[in-house]
């Protein structure tokens, strides 16, 4: 659904999407990231908004396939800045976005590659001095330098905040999918290539990396003196029990209750 | 009286007779008053004796039963229950040699699981050393109704109740936590790295404290060999791999990454910041929450759910009472069989595991597959009209009765209670 977005003084409003490249959970191939993609799909939403995807990273062929799914989606090109593999992309990244200035800048919530650990627009918005939110899930509209826009909370829940331009702002599943990268513009679509110096990220060379372990499942333990409660407790079957029952009643003090502990508990509104 | 214990023969020779027709009295008298026959008494020598035939009851079919609950030793169960409760060590840290600060979520204005998993594992990194060990400071935001702070493991507290951290107000918060950073200087942050606000908040303070993370950890164990003693396995690259390290000044974790505190009692003495926190001029502004619509939220994430099942006969009147309560729908796995309602509507194991905080069944008997995908519901009403299936075992509220009938009883009172409010409204 198209917004309509009342940019300042006229000008074109300009967005700046981060993509990075993903891995398919199942076949651990380069594909276009879920959470970068609803970044693109929300930016190319916004009613004449002009739209600049920007990557940083290595410059592989699995990657540039990955790329031209955003590409695929309807955006012209991607400004891809090379670094090396185990650099750290903020330095980058900040240099681009201070040279840009676009009014937004839209990014996945984590990366599904690396450390993933969805620091990046924080570090952005703190050495440019930008306002950060997370979580959109919704543009509704954007005047005078003021965005409105909803941030999904747990539950479906949603909260709508104001927030001072210029923002970066984290997208995660619950924003609207993105549409299907189509063939053609991906093909068509360019890749600008710039240089910037990767700065290597020292600290991450001392970790050990290994595929994920299965959690183990928490056991219940039962901390009691008695052998007759320890055994009580591994034996009992999972019901709550002590629940009212209410039989022999007419449907009006049925419903009557029922509404009663509905509005307690706060779900009707 | 004196300490020497009198021996009286006969009684004792009475006690042993219980075909002695004052064998009761006698045991009575024993037993230190205590009505009825008693089963332990002292002995002449010191020693505990038991009488084995005094212990049990008649059951209703005149078997005799015996109980080893404690509950027929009269009066005595409430006591131990009591004692086994104050049986938690209370630790008081007055001179802690280092702190481990805490920022929980505290939705709802209480600890959920996962504060109370982050309390726990803040507890292991101060308790490491007995000898030095260090306090765990919880900070937070706004008011809350949670009693039992210290026996989730809080030693002190420090709360700010203002006006300016009520609903989303990220800015505010961070300053106040840099201002606890700089009068405080604990050893650890630890922060829920969960959607309720703790992930957000957690690296926004690490970015301004110039520390870098751990996120999304989910154990910590002691490492000798490691600057801060201790070493972390992380989930990294969404969730595909695990990243061991060492552990960072700034610690967001997932829920489970260590055992709740059960075996202590702390203090969580409420601290006050020496100096007020400076006013933060937001640049984002909350306008509320929003009203969504119920049929669009997904089943796992449904706060309240109406669920027809087998039951249900009058169909139009389910939906239309799912849109006046506001509830998202479900259904049994007979229910999508036969047809009434979608396959991606179907609750239990094979469809969706919900967490609704209220489940209200309507004519579900609740299979076990039914009732495992309703495992983490808090008040499961049921309408039914067996009142002895499992559904109804398991309800916190059971109505038994013809489940149309009750449907609409139940949308005729809330569209009263619309009304009144509707009118409360206009005439304020």
């Amino acid at each position: 659904m198209p917004r309509n977005v009342k940019s300042l003084n006229g000008a074109g409003f300009s967005v700046s999407v981060l993509v990075s490249v993903g891995r398919h959970p199942l076949t651990a191939r380069a594909r276009r990231a879920d959470h970068d993609a609803r970044a693109v799909e929300m930016a190319l939403s916004l009613n004449d908004a002009s739209v600049q995807l920007i990557h940083a990273g290595d410059n592989d062929t699995a990657s540039e396939e990955a790329l031209r799914g955003y590409l695929g989606m309807g955006v012209s090109g991607v400004k891809r800045i090379e670094q090396a593999s185990n650099a750290d992309v903020v330095p980058a990244l900040t240099n681009i976005l201070r040279f840009a200035a676009p009014q937004l800048v839209l990014t996945g919530t984590r990366a599904e590659t690396g450390e993933g650990s969805g620091l990046v627009p924080y570090l952005l918005a703190e050495s440019l001095g930008w306002t950060v939110v997370s979580g959109l899930a919704e543009i509704e509209s954007i005047e005078q330098g003021v965005a409105t826009v909803l941030q999904a909370l747990p539950r479906g829940k949603r909260r709508r905040l104001q927030v001072r331009l210029p923002a970066i702002a984290t997208v995660d599943s619950s924003a609207p999918a993105a549409r299907q990268s189509a063939f053609g513009p991906a093909r068509r679509g360019e890749l600008t290539d710039c240089a910037y110096a990767s700065v290597i990220d020292e600290l991450q060379t001392q970790w050990h990396i290994q595929p994920a372990r299965k959690r183990p499942k928490r056991l219940k333990i039962v901390k009691s003196a008695s052998a007759r409660d320890r055994f009580k407790a591994a034996a009992a079957k999972a019901d709550s029990g002590g629940g009212q029952l209410l039989s022999d009643v007419t449907p009006e003090q049925g419903a009557e209750a029922i509404f009663t502990l509905l509005k307690e508990e706060g779900v009707l509104r | 009286m004196s300490e020497i214990i009198r021996r009286d023969p006969r009684r004792e020779w009475i006690a042993r007779n219980r075909l002695h027709p004052e064998y009761a009295n006698v045991l009575a008298d024993m037993g230190g008053g205590g009505g009825g026959a008693v089963s332990e008494w002292q002995g002449p020598n010191g020693a505990v004796r038991k009488n084995p035939r005094a212990i049990g009851f008649i059951g209703p079919n005149g078997v005799k039963r015996i109980d080893r609950s404690g509950l027929q030793q009269g009066g005595q169960s409430a006591a131990t229950t009591t004692a086994a409760r104050d049986s938690r060590r209370m630790v008081t840290i007055d001179q802690p040699a280092f702190l481990v600060a805490v920022v929980p979520d505290m939705t709802g204005g209480r600890l959920s699981t996962h504060d109370k998993d982050l309390l726990g594992l803040a507890r292991r990194l101060a308790d490491a050393d007995a000898e030095r060990p260090g306090a765990v400071v919880a900070i937070l935001f706004g008011e809350h109704k949670e009693a039992a702070l210290g026996e989730a493991g809080i030693d002190q507290v420090v709360h700010l109740d203002d006006n300016s951290y009520a609903g989303f107000a990220p800015e505010a918060c961070l300053a106040a936590l840099s201002g606890v950073e700089r009068e405080m200087a604990p050893r650890f942050w630890l922060l829920p790295d969960s959607p309720l606000g703790g992930s957000e908040l957690g690296r926004r303070l690490a970015v301004r404290l110039g520390e870098r993370p751990a996120t999304q950890v989910w154990q910590v164990e002691a490492d000798a060999h490691s600057e801060t003693s201790w070493r972390c396995t992380a989930r990294g690259a969404a969730g595909s791999v695990d990243i061991t390290r060492h552990l960072p000044r700034v610690v967001l974790a997932l829920a489970e990454c260590a055992e709740p505190v059960s075996e202590t009692r702390h203090a969580a003495q409420p601290v006050a910041l020496p100096q007020p926190l400076p006013d933060v001029l937001g640049r984002l502004k909350d306008m509320g929450e929003v009203a969504v619509d119920p049929a669009s939220v997904s089943l796992a994430e449904a706060e309240f759910i109406l669920s027809a099942g087998n039951g249900v006969k009058d169909w139009e009147g389910y939906h239309r009472a799912a849109q006046v309560l506001g509830a998202a729908k479900g259904a049994s796995r007979v229910a999508v069989d036969d047809g009434f309602m979608a396959r991606d509507r179907q609750v239990g194991a094979s469809g969706t595991w919900v967490s609704a905080r209220v489940y209200v069944a309507v004519g579900i008997s609740g299979a076990i597959q039914h009732l495992q995908g309703i495992q983490s519901c808090d008040k499961v009403v049921t309408i039914n009209l067996d009142e002895r299936c499992d559904m109804v075992k398991r309800a916190d509220l059971a109505v038994i009765g013809d489940a149309g009938e009750i449907l609409a009883a139940l949308v005729a009172r809330v569209e009263r209670y619309r009304e009144q409010q509707q009118e409360n409204r206009d005439a304020a």
